[in-house]
């Protein structure tokens, strides 16, 4: 096996934090990380705020014009291969998205916006992200409980 | 004016998850790099604890600079707890976020994404509606 350079282990790293804080930024910019906008999309009974069309509208835009690109190239810069993405629609996806927007309007956070906010110290929103990872660990204990059998 | 900042927001998440893919192929699919983060796989570990610690860390600084930003969670202890176990729970099932499905999945039209993200939005708004219309007086 042949020596890992910091072009293996470290950069990567770096990119990754980079984009963490990078993506952390467009949040706050966006105001998604404030509840109030974001039920004010999602309440559609009078006063309703199309701020999130927007933002979705700018990272969509950017993000085809990259996915566009990317499959020009054979490989990631600094990577092996591209991800292989399923589009296959299941009973899980279904099932899945209902329960996650169930929660998503319940309280207006969804899982970027809700660690952000945890980091900025809002109150109520670690108990949030805690929840968030007991629901995550559930859902992992699911699968192996039912891959056992 | 309101709505370009948006607009240029969006556009700073839709470059931040281009940089991912472009240089290491990955997606930047919140819930899943959290997930992936909470059962770690060797060589899997890493990059994603690094992109939450940007993530994190980018709401501490954030928070200083404009403290405006950040609004109040919204709702009791309870409903907070019953919110995150089904956004925790949901995401992984799904295999989304807004993120993952939202952004990245509908700007290369896969379908999966696409119905998983009408679906969210169609189910959370019908939550929505029923905590401030139903229940009502909690907000």
């Amino acid at each position: 096996m042949r020596h890992r350079t910091w072009r293996d282990v470290t950069l990567p790293w770096l990119i990754a934090f980079a984009g963490g804080a990078l993506f952390s930024l467009g949040l706050a910019l966006s105001g998604m990380t404030d509840p109030a906008k974001v039920l004010g999309f999602l309440d559609v009974t009078g006063g309703w705020d199309p701020t999130l069309a927007f933002v979705m509208a700018g990272g969509v835009g950017v993000f085809a014009i990259a996915w566009r690109a990317s499959r020009r190239l054979r490989a990631p810069i600094l990577a092996a291969r591209f991800p292989e993405l399923p589009d296959a629609v299941d009973r899980s996806l279904l099932i899945g998205a209902l329960l996650f927007g169930a929660g998503w309007g319940l309280a207006g956070y969804c899982p970027a916006p809700a660690l952000a906010s945890m980091g900025a110290g809002i109150d109520g929103a670690a108990l949030f992200v805690i929840a968030m990872m007991a629901g995550m660990l559930g859902h992992e204990l699911r699968e192996r409980q039912r891959s056992r059998f | 004016m309101s709505y370009l900042v948006a607009l240029l927001g969006g556009a700073i998440i839709g470059g931040a998850a281009a940089l991912l893919l472009i240089l290491s192929g990955r997606i930047a699919g919140v819930s899943g790099i959290l997930g992936g983060a909470l059962v770690p796989r060797v060589g899997e570990v890493g990059w994603r604890v690094m992109f939450l610690a940007g993530l994190v860390g980018g709401g501490l600084i954030g928070a200083m600079v404009a403290p405006g930003a950040y609004g109040a969670a919204r709702g009791s202890g309870p409903l907070l707890v019953a919110a995150g176990l089904l956004v925790g729970f949901g995401t992984r099932l799904g295999s989304g976020c807004t993120s993952g499905h939202g952004i990245c999945g509908v700007s290369r039209l896969s379908r999966r994404s696409i119905t998983a993200t009408a679906l969210f939005v169609v189910t959370g708004m019908i939550a929505t509606f029923a905590v401030r219309h139903i229940i009502s007086g909690v907000r």
